[in-house]
């Protein structure tokens, strides 16, 4: 009777340290989210960690995932092949009259710069990487890439696709690094409207096109218009393309990107030179791999 | 008498199974599909499997894995720290308190009760977000992604239930 009795009280405390481990453990949680708000650097470095660590394991997943895109891929463009055809033939005259009209232009650009002793832009210095993590919920879109601060990876820098703006460096571990993309309700991008030349801010806006924000002066844009980086805040070189003016509902403009997300399987993280849009992460000076005199 | 060193270890090994599994599920999440409109809608694959085990093998994935898993999803999505690590722990909680209520019962109840909690897991971590960013977010693809995460659960339950079967039927 005794020791059942004894037993008895053994399971009631069992069950009390289980309670209070589960009620303790809502608390960390809860305390995490503070802490994450409050101490920025250290949430950004343990992330930074646990993505090196995963990475390898990301890279190898990550590859026969691919080829299963690729066979979709293939299977859809058949289908399409058609329509394709039809639609390349249009655009190859279109792109055939804009190469006479460039040539002329390089020409011509050349010219003047040699008239005017223009500086000319140092040629940028790239790393090329693969997307090995889509990190994607709706809460937040960024990408994780396997190349890190070991290969030259720095903070803030740019990251094309192509000839494109895609985002940029957010986080950056020893191997593996977060791209952070423009949909991305966090990315704040000094953009220009290329026809009109007005300034504005590009932001993300998670399920929807990302808008500008901050427009300034007059805005006089219309849709199709190009919108480009500005070289305010030094933060991009001005001039890289971003994406077409898609709606101005209600004051509101909202940009398709050149780039969509899916079609990202290599990117050129670019290194411009410039600050990057994190200034607290200044780059240290160090021998650009090519072109440039510093 | 003891069981020898090797059944011992086999033991052991069998029962990280339910963590391991929940964990490639997780890593499954982070893979590029490169679909054209998947990308930012992700099924909560994570969430069936903290769900399935709080029900069959509460021993083995417990709260504070639960826990720990939540706190890994947060650092791969790049979700504010704590957030998943809530959730999935909430999740582990409710399902494990009330197993004895699913134990026995068909797949249509477990699939509604699932149903119910991932509605909650999902309402509590846009709430969460929406706070710790300052800004509300918009809940359209918050709808495909519960959509689909329900879409795809009675697979994702019947592979659970046969690795289940393979790997901890006496164990």
């Amino acid at each position: 009777m005794k020791q059942s009795g004894a037993l008895g009280r053994l399971a009631t405390l069992r069950l009390l340290a289980q309670r209070f481990a589960f009620v303790s453990l809502i608390v960390a949680a809860v305390a995490l989210m503070i802490l994450g708000k409050a101490d920025v650097l250290l949430v950004e470095r343990t992330r930074t960690v646990v993505a090196d660590a995963l990475a390898p394991i990301l890279d190898v997943m990550s590859r026969p995932a691919s080829a299963i895109a690729e066979v979709v891929d293939n299977v859809r463009e058949l289908a399409n092949l058609r329509a394709e055809n039809a639609r390349l033939k249009a655009e190859n005259q279109r792109l055939l009259h804009w190469q006479t009209v460039a040539r002329r232009l390089e020409t011509e650009n050349a010219i003047l710069h040699d008239h005017l002793n223009v500086v000319s832009d140092p040629d940028p210095a790239f790393i090329s990487a693969r997307v090995i993590g889509d990190l994607g919920t709706a809460f937040g879109h960024s990408m994780l890439l396997n190349a890190g601060a070991r290969h030259g990876v720095r903070k803030g820098q740019a990251v094309l696709s192509g000839e494109a703006l895609v985002g940029y460096i957010a986080e950056v571990g020893e191997r593996s690094s977060r791209l952070l993309l423009l949909t991305d309700i966090n990315a704040h991008i000094p953009v220009v409207v290329e026809s009109t030349r007005t300034r504005a801010i590009l932001t993300g806006d998670p399920g929807r096109r990302p808008r500008l924000n901050y427009v300034a002066g007059n805005p006089s844009i219309s849709i199709g218009d190009r919108v480009v980086t500005s070289a305010s805040g030094a933060a991009f070189p001005p001039g890289l393309p971003i994406g077409v003016v898609a709606a101005t509902a209600d004051g509101i403009f909202r940009i398709e990107p050149f780039v969509q997300r899916h079609q990202l399987e290599f990117v050129a993280i670019v290194d411009f030179g410039l600050g990057g849009i994190m200034p607290f992460d200044r780059p240290p000076e160090r021998p650009r791999r090519r072109g440039g005199e510093n | 008498m003891k069981p020898s060193l090797w059944v011992r270890m086999d033991t052991w090994v069998r029962h990280l199974v339910p963590f391991g599994v929940t964990l490639l599920l997780l890593l499954l999440t982070a893979v590029p599909t490169r679909l054209p409109g998947f990308a930012s809608v992700v099924p909560m694959l994570p969430l069936m499997g903290v769900y399935y085990w709080a029900i069959f093998r509460p021993d083995l994935l417990p709260a504070w894995l639960a826990f720990l898993t939540g706190l890994l999803a947060d650092i791969i999505a790049g979700t504010p720290l704590g957030v998943n690590a809530l959730v999935l722990l909430l999740v582990q909680g409710t399902a494990a308190s009330q197993r004895k209520f699913f134990l026995g019962k068909s797949f249509m109840v477990a699939w509604w009760a699932f149903g119910l909690l991932a509605a909650g897991s999902i309402g509590l971590s846009w709430l969460l977000v929406s706070l710790l960013r300052g800004a509300a977010l918009d809940p359209a693809p918050l709808m495909f992604e519960y959509a689909l995460t329900m879409g795809l659960y009675p697979i994702l339950t019947w592979s659970l239930a046969r690795t289940q079967m393979a790997f901890l039927k006496d164990v």
